[in-house]
């Protein structure tokens, strides 16, 4: 049985529908990521599921019990907010107990459960500390030790991260992962950062204007995406788009590579990004469309050079091109088969 | 180059500073000077006293009995405006139809002249056709000579006060209420703490700088402003109403002895402080400033 039912939830303020009736389910345990571009209703979303906001249809059921319409109190989750929204006149240790003592927990074990908390992330030595005298990692893990000591059955966080620096967050998120997994939490993670939503979500729901795009594994993001938006925004830089004649075939620059024969393309620009470099070229067979490829090292290749490209057929994809949704596999791409080369089996892929 | 930059210092601060001196400074100082000699009477030159002023002023009935009436104009309407300002900002602040409204109406008295005040009050406190006396009677109990019972006379300023005042202090509650972090009400929210519970633990302490301030304001006001007094009682019956400020004006003005005025002057100005000091001191310790 599933441990967040949300069935039908829609949003809507006057004319704009914030949230289109959407549903999906959380199991126990599982790391669920609410991924999307700003404006596209995952907070909306997340803050309705807190109580916090008020939904305009559907319902939501925590643990077989509807709490549609309870209170955000009575709801039994933990929130996360990206503000880290902390009490800034209480210490840290009783910005942690806050709920605790609303909730009339007793002295002796709110201690117990503080101690085992503040172990777990490492902010034993603080906590007589205001917020003010914390760094933002450390008022990150502050929020994060309120949340784990509620010992909620469901735990909201929303964009946690992003208000860290690219190294702290990198640190964090596979802390967070750690800590998810080792108290087996279940989590609902809202963010607008695939890499945080690929690199620590058991399941990522792709949110776009209010309407699930596609629901799945990272993986099955990455590799199968059910439409373009899926595959423009999984991925970086986002997979090409070639527009072809009733469909358009899509293939990620990382899964190009240069070779004998191919499809020639001309190269236009050179972005140089440390590991590998992005090369944007001019396919002159398919009306001068662009194409990125990333190619390994520090390739300084002249404007205008000519390329041979070549793919596996496993790394491309086709999508509809009115709907934009995918099709089936078995639609042979009508792109000169010569581009595509069968799987050496002695090449690594992992898929 | 850091002479230069020191002239210019000097040469920034110079306006300020000559309109400080002229104004508060030099009159402060004249006025502890002045409070150290007799009136002059005639022709006869006025006369060096030393601290006879302040002698005489600890046997002045009438000193004391401004001192106590001061006193209990600011305990009896410092807490209730401050109070009410508080309840009416909260209650403004949250999500009610037509709370612009309701926020300017709470507005208006500040933006009426005290003296427009007094006149209005004058009429609710008038003994015969008094809007007071007239709800009083509809109920079947008789008036009260508001203004003229000495046992009344104070604690009727006293209400207008707090009907000046709190909707002043009001403002300052509401620009703190608004400026405080929406999340954490939220956070409070999700932790199922009970509305009573965020006020006394979180908005309360998150108010204190604004309380603070607002304390100083109204300590101050209470023993400065004296303009309904003009208009209502003149100080009035038998110095019932009397206050400190309103004495000084009487003895400088309408007895013509300007030096015990200042010698007065200087007590209420050193009370002041020294009231300042003891808030200051008092709460700093207890308010937490982001």
């Amino acid at each position: 049985m599933s441990q967040l039912e949300v069935r039908q939830l829609r949003k809507q303020w006057q004319e704009t529908l914030a949230v289109k009736d959407i549903s999906f389910e959380i199991a126990q345990g599982e790391f669920v990521a609410l991924l999307g571009p700003s404006g596209c209703g995952k907070s909306t979303t997340l803050k309705m599921i807190a109580g916090l906001e008020d939904p305009s249809a559907g319902s939501i059921h925590l643990n077989g019990q509807d709490i549609t319409h309870l209170p955000p109190g009575k709801r039994g989750l933990a929130m996360v907010f990206q503000s880290y929204a902390l009490f800034p006149h209480l210490s840290i240790a009783e910005n942690i107990v806050f709920g605790l003592k609303a909730r009339g927990v007793g002295a002796l074990e709110r201690d117990q459960r503080l101690k085992r908390v503040t172990d777990l992330v490492n902010l034993g030595d603080h906590l007589a500390k205001k917020p003010s005298q914390l760094s933002g990692g450390q008022c990150q893990r502050v929020a994060l030790a309120r949340a784990i000591i509620a010992e909620a059955p469901l735990c909201l966080m929303d964009e946690p991260l992003s208000n860290l620096d690219a190294k702290l967050r990198n640190e964090m998120r596979v802390e967070l992962r750690a800590l998810q997994q080792r108290l087996g939490m279940t989590v609902l993670y809202v963010t607008h950062d695939q890499v945080e939503a690929m690199s620590m979500a058991d399941r990522i729901l792709l949110l776009n204007q209010g309407e699930i795009a596609q629901c799945g594994t990272p993986n099955a993001l990455y590799q199968t995406p059910e439409n373009t938006f899926v595959a423009r925004f999984i991925g970086n830089p986002p997979m090409n788009l070639l527009h072809q004649d009733r469909s358009m075939l899509g293939v990620r620059p990382e899964h190009i590579r240069l070779a004998e024969t191919g499809i020639a393309a001309d190269v236009q620009r050179c972005d140089y990004h440390g590991a590998d470099t992005i090369i944007d070229a001019c396919l002159p067979s398919l009306s001068q469309q662009l194409i990125k490829l990333r190619l390994p090292g520090h390739q300084l290749l002249a404007t205008g050079t000519r390329l041979n490209l070549q793919w596996f057929s496993d790394d491309q994809h086709l999508f509809c091109n009115t709907t934009g949704q995918r099709l089936p596999d078995y639609a042979q791409p009508t792109l000169t088969t010569h581009s595509l080369i069968q799987k050496e089996l002695h090449h690594v892929t992992q898929h | 180059m850091n002479r230069l930059n020191q002239l210019y210092a000097w040469l920034m601060l110079l306006p300020a500073l000559v309109l400080l001196l002229a104004f508060t400074h030099i009159p402060a100082l004249t006025t502890l000077w002045h409070s150290l000699f007799f009136p002059a009477r005639g022709r006869r030159p006025s006369e060096f006293a030393g601290l006879e002023n302040y002698r005489s002023m600890l046997d002045d009935a009438v000193f004391w009995q401004a001192f106590y009436n001061n006193l209990w104009y600011a305990i009896g309407t410092v807490p209730t405006s401050m109070g009410l300002a508080l309840a009416m900002a909260l209650w403004v602040n949250s999500k009610i139809s037509g709370r612009a409204a309701l926020r300017l109406a709470y507005f208006t008295p500040t933006m009426l002249p005290m003296i427009a005040v007094a006149n209005i009050w004058l009429f609710f406190y008038t003994p015969e056709i008094g809007l007071f006396n007239k709800l009083l009677n509809s109920v079947g109990l008789s008036g009260i000579n508001w203004l003229g019972d000495p046992n009344w006379a104070l604690p009727s300023l006293m209400l207008m006060t707090i009907w000046k005042e709190a909707g002043f202090f009001m403002i300052f509650y509401l620009a703190a209420l608004q400026s405080l972090n929406k999340d954490i009400y939220a956070a409070a929210a999700v932790e199922n703490a009970s509305p009573l519970y965020v006020f006394r633990r979180i908005t309360l302490p998150l108010l204190m700088p604004t309380t603070l301030f607002v304390l100083v304001n109204a300590v101050l006001n209470a023993f400065k402003l004296v303009d309904h007094l003009f208009i209502l009682t003149k100080g009035g019956p038998n110095n019932a109403t009397n206050l400190l400020l309103y004495y000084i004006y009487e003895n400088a003005f309408s007895f013509f002895d300007s030096n015990y005025a200042a010698a007065l002057t200087l007590v209420l100005l050193t009370l002041l402080i020294l009231l300042a000091l003891v808030q200051f001191l008092l709460i700093e310790r207890r308010v937490h400033y982001r």
